[in-house]
């Protein structure tokens, strides 16, 4: 099936590239990585966003933040360290302005929330139910928790198993928990996650990371530390994948982690993806998203694959 | 010396309108000028579409790079577009090994541009370094709707003075001044910025250039209560409003700091709307306040620009 056989090929038209990622339906399995799309009003002066499988927006919190000051970014060899602080308007007016012309778009929207505490994620949920056009939710778990000095939620299985309950109590639609991959057993991390409620998975948000000027001695970004992304991270993003799709095959699996070709979209779905999301490459290329779906369509009708979906957790063993 | 292009590139892809289009474009013309470097693609659409002030994001092919790099637009003519360029890293080397007939990955036009007055009125552009590229186009733009327009060019050193000949050429009167005395005045432009805009009978300030200087002028500006524009940079990941890296923190009406994207809200903002001391830019060179003379009709933000 891997090999490339033109006996084999069918007609694009045929080739089904719809997706159930935890019950939201998707007409394809691109989608975005939230913080590299902002709310797709930026990206659709490019191209009409409402082609992709499902929008994940920037993080909104339920008061509106400035985030860090600058330098905010650096890039590294491969990859990119980012630290932006959460800037976003607040819940409320995301509501208001932006979920507004997304819900005109029509396309399925994946709303990614955080808080620093608790009842701060419960909070913007909250807000959030009852809301229409919102497809699901994605949690931010890679935000740091006051009530644990500052440590991120997604660090623990017991703050992540609690912000999990906590939004899935008042949700009313499916809920994602988005994993950091620095921790020692993410697999562990995981099954908290699945056990305390969640619909699925974001895998994986950046790895931290850190660079400094030689000349000045000055990190080169305010924060100090990053969020490391692009292609860079990606071994690392596919073997969490592959990890937690074994530890936890019923977890619905959003796969991401500097994917920007349609052979990083099949790696991500092979290893258990139900839908990929692209993150940093959006940065180099704005209409990289569109011409995926496109890319990803040839890719299996030159192959005969006549669904995506077959595709799904299909690592061979070498014996 | 310009080459005609071979053939038609590939359309470039975007929306009707005026917004940014990605593309292809084949380059027809890159040379060296003094410390910098001037590099022309044919992109008649995109040409269509630009406006002084605004800019494009050129793919770079540099080993292990990803994110494009931003470069403000020089000037367009003849359905050709112009940038230019000062090496200072792998994605500007990789630049200088680009050949006329070889074709650039680019994305524009990107961004605000330059208001307009609305009034006929005298312009002063102050330039820093190759700031003066985008402000030469300015400055035709300013002269065919009748204005006046005044230079004030500066540069650490002789040879990274851009367009010393064009500078003269686009307009009334242009003032060089250098860090080092090798051409023009001894000294930084905010030196000269208040004796020119006297002289000049300046009404709006236009500044390019890098950001201590731009305080520097915003500040003397504030000072003169002359309006003023500056185009801001900061370090940019995408230049299409979706990274939220670019950010300058900017004063709301309402008195509160915001943080507003450059590459978006930017990167012309009003020099007066800068929260200057949330920016790690220093103070500029600090200028000797001289007594107010007879000055000429001031005029705020709101009325010349709406």
């Amino acid at each position: 099936m891997s090999q490339l056989d033109t006996d084999r090929a069918i007609a694009p038209a045929d080739v089904d590239l719809s997706v159930d990622l935890a019950g939201v339906a998707m007409a394809n399995p691109i989608t975005t990585a939230s913080g590299c799309f902002a709310s797709g009003q930026e990206i659709d002066r490019f191209f009409d966003v409402a082609e992709l499988g499902a929008i994940v927006a920037k993080s909104i919190t339920i008061e509106p933040r400035e985030g860090l000051p600058t330098p905010r970014m650096h890039e590294t060899p491969s990859g990119m360290l980012n630290a932006i602080g959460l800037q976003n308007p607040g819940v409320d007016a995301w509501i208001e302005h932006d979920l507004a012309w997304l819900q005109g778009k029509g396309v399925p929207v994946i709303v990614s929330i955080a808080g620093k505490s608790v009842d701060e994620f419960r909070q913007v949920a909250e807000k959030l139910a009852g809301r229409g056009g919102i497809a699901a939710l994605e949690v931010n778990l890679s935000c740091p928790n006051v009530a644990h000095r500052g440590l991120v939620f997604a660090c623990q299985p017991g703050p992540s198993e609690a912000v999990i309950k906590a939004v899935k109590e008042v949700a009313d639609v499916p809920i994602l928990g988005k994993l950091t991959p620095d921790v020692t057993d993410i697999a562990e991390i995981a099954r908290a996650v699945m056990d305390a409620g969640a619909d699925g998975l974001s895998l994986i948000n950046t790895t931290l990371g850190m660079a400094v000027d030689p000349e000045t001695g000055r990190p080169r970004i305010r924060n100090t530390f990053g969020g490391l992304s692009g292609p860079a991270i990606r071994p690392m993003a596919v073997r969490a994948v592959h990890q937690v799709h074994q530890a936890r095959p019923d977890a619905a699996i959003i796969g991401m982690g500097g994917v920007r070709t349609v052979e990083d979209v099949v790696e991500m779905v092979r290893v258990g993806a139900s839908a990929v999301a692209i993150g940093t490459a959006n940065f180099a290329d704005p209409l990289l998203t569109q011409r995926l779906v496109h890319e990803l369509r040839s890719w299996l009708a030159a192959r005969g694959i006549r669904s995506i979906a077959e595709l799904r957790g299909t690592v061979q063993p070498w014996s | 010396m310009t080459v005609a292009p071979k053939h038609r590139p590939e359309a470039p892809a975007g929306r009707p309108g005026d917004g940014p289009l990605s593309g292809r474009f084949e380059v027809v013309d890159h040379r060296k000028e003094g410390a910098y470097r001037v590099l022309t693609i044919s992109a008649p659409e995109l040409a269509a579409r630009a406006k002084p002030g605004q800019f494009v994001e050129v793919g770079v092919r540099a080993p292990s790079t990803l994110l494009r790099r931003p470069f403000s637009i020089a000037n367009v003519g003849n359905g050709t577009l112009t940038f230019v360029y000062d090496v200072h890293g792998d994605g500007t080397e990789w630049l200088t090994g680009v050949r006329v007939h070889d074709h650039l990955d680019v994305i524009g036009p990107l961004g605000v541009p330059f208001p307009i007055p609305k009034q006929s009125v005298a312009c002063m552009l102050v330039a820093g370094g190759y700031g003066s590229a985008p402000l030469f186009w300015l400055g035709e733009t300013l002269q065919k709707a009748g204005m006046r327009v005044d230079i004030i060019n500066g540069a650490a050193t002789e040879s990274r003075l851009h367009g010393i000949i064009d500078a003269k050429r686009a307009s009334s009167t242009v003032a060089f001044t250098t860090d080092d005395g090798s051409y023009g005045t001894h000294g930084r432009v905010t030196d000269v910025l208040e004796e020119r805009i006297e002289a000049c009978g300046t009404t709006v300030v236009y500044a390019v250039g890098p950001m201590g200087m731009l305080r520097a002028v915003a500040e003397e500006c504030a000072r003169l209560e002359v309006p003023c524009q500056v185009s801001v940079e900061e370090h940019m990941a995408c230049g299409v409003g979706v990274c939220w890296t670019c950010i300058l923190p900017t004063i709301e009406p309402d008195g509160s700091i915001k943080n507003r994207r450059a590459c978006l809200d930017g990167p012309v903002f009003s020099g007066n709307r800068i929260a200057w001391d949330e920016t790690r830019w220093a103070v500029g060179p600090s200028v000797v306040p001289e007594d107010e003379s007879a000055a000429p009709v001031r005029h705020t933000d709101e009325e010349l620009f709406g």
